[in-house]
């Protein structure tokens, strides 16, 4: 593979979630991409949900559940007849169960073009501390 | 002179248009991907995914690009279509991050797209919000249906 091949993006289709409860709204629901990592100091949690700004996103932590759910508006206006789609809009949904070891009251989530910054530091006493050995 | 009907339908029959119709569509699938803008193969699309609508004034192309900064993006029109190109980047996060899932991708795109009509390059407009591209192109006058009235005739 050649260095322009590899770096050249891809499309990829928009994962529906098939969830077993139905949502009350109709429409359809995705499932966003996200990368998750860890530090020392917490887990991060970052999601392309693309069309849903900050006041439309909602994030719940309960009974170790995280739940990402963002609204998306329909962005085509009424009088406008369709040529071509390629991609459908819908409300994106995403949970997760997450170690008891976050701290919940310290979370911060962030959402800027359209990609969320979720935040979750480690409860004080998950932070690894070093234990200094002293040789006898 | 007896003549063998068999079961109604010479064997060869059955066989030989099976095969046709699978190297057909194999044919078909294989020039839709070398077709460029209105191909309509999402599967295996270019990036961005794009959707194109009109009204009797404009064409609007919209596209979804998490994480590009409008800065970022690269748009070109002629008469009869576009091309939208950039970088969709992710920061790197620190040595000592562990991930446990990665599945957004970064990379370069580019993408031309040609429109039924001819657009007025002047009066394009594009915005991109919350990661979401909108692109509204005026449609050349000479494209915009005219109402033509009809003279009743006495």
């Amino acid at each position: 593979m050649t260095e322009a091949e590899a770096k050249a993006l891809e499309a990829k289709e928009k994962q529906e979630m098939a969830g077993t409860a139905e949502q009350t709204r109709p429409g359809v629901t995705f499932k966003p991409a996200v990368d998750i990592f860890e530090t020392e100091t917490g887990i991060t949690l970052l999601a392309d949900m693309p069309g849903v700004k900050a006041t439309d996103l909602n994030i719940d932590l309960r009974e170790d559940v995280l739940t990402l759910s963002g609204e998306v508006e329909t962005p085509e206006a009424a009088g406008e007849t369709e040529i071509l789609r390629e991609y459908r809009t819908g409300r994106y949904v995403r949970q997760f169960s997450l170690a008891d070891t976050i701290d919940q009251s310290k979370i911060d989530a962030e959402v800027q073009d359209g990609v969320l910054r979720l935040v979750l530091p480690k409860a004080e006493k998950a932070v690894p501390r070093k234990i200094a050995v002293k040789a006898k | 002179m007896a003549i063998i009907r068999g079961f109604g339908l010479p064997a060869w029959g059955w066989r030989v248009p099976t095969d046709v119709q699978r190297m057909r569509s194999e044919m078909d699938r294989l020039f839709d991907h070398l077709s460029s803008g209105l191909s309509r193969e999402p599967g295996a699309g270019v990036f961005p995914l794009t959707n194109v609508t009109e009204d009797p004034d404009n064409y609007y192309v919209r596209a979804e690009l998490p994480g590009v900064k409008a800065e970022e993006l690269d748009i070109s029109v002629t008469g009869e279509g576009m091309s939208i190109s950039g970088e969709r980047k992710i920061p790197a996060e620190g040595e000592d991050a562990k991930y446990h899932r990665r599945e957004r991708n970064a990379g370069k795109f580019n993408r031309m797209l040609s429109l039924p009509g001819h657009i007025d390059t002047d009066k394009v407009e594009a915005s991109c919000t919350d990661g979401v591209l909108t692109v509204v192109l005026p449609k050349a006058s000479a494209a915009k249906p005219k109402q033509i009235s009809v003279k009743a005739g006495s």
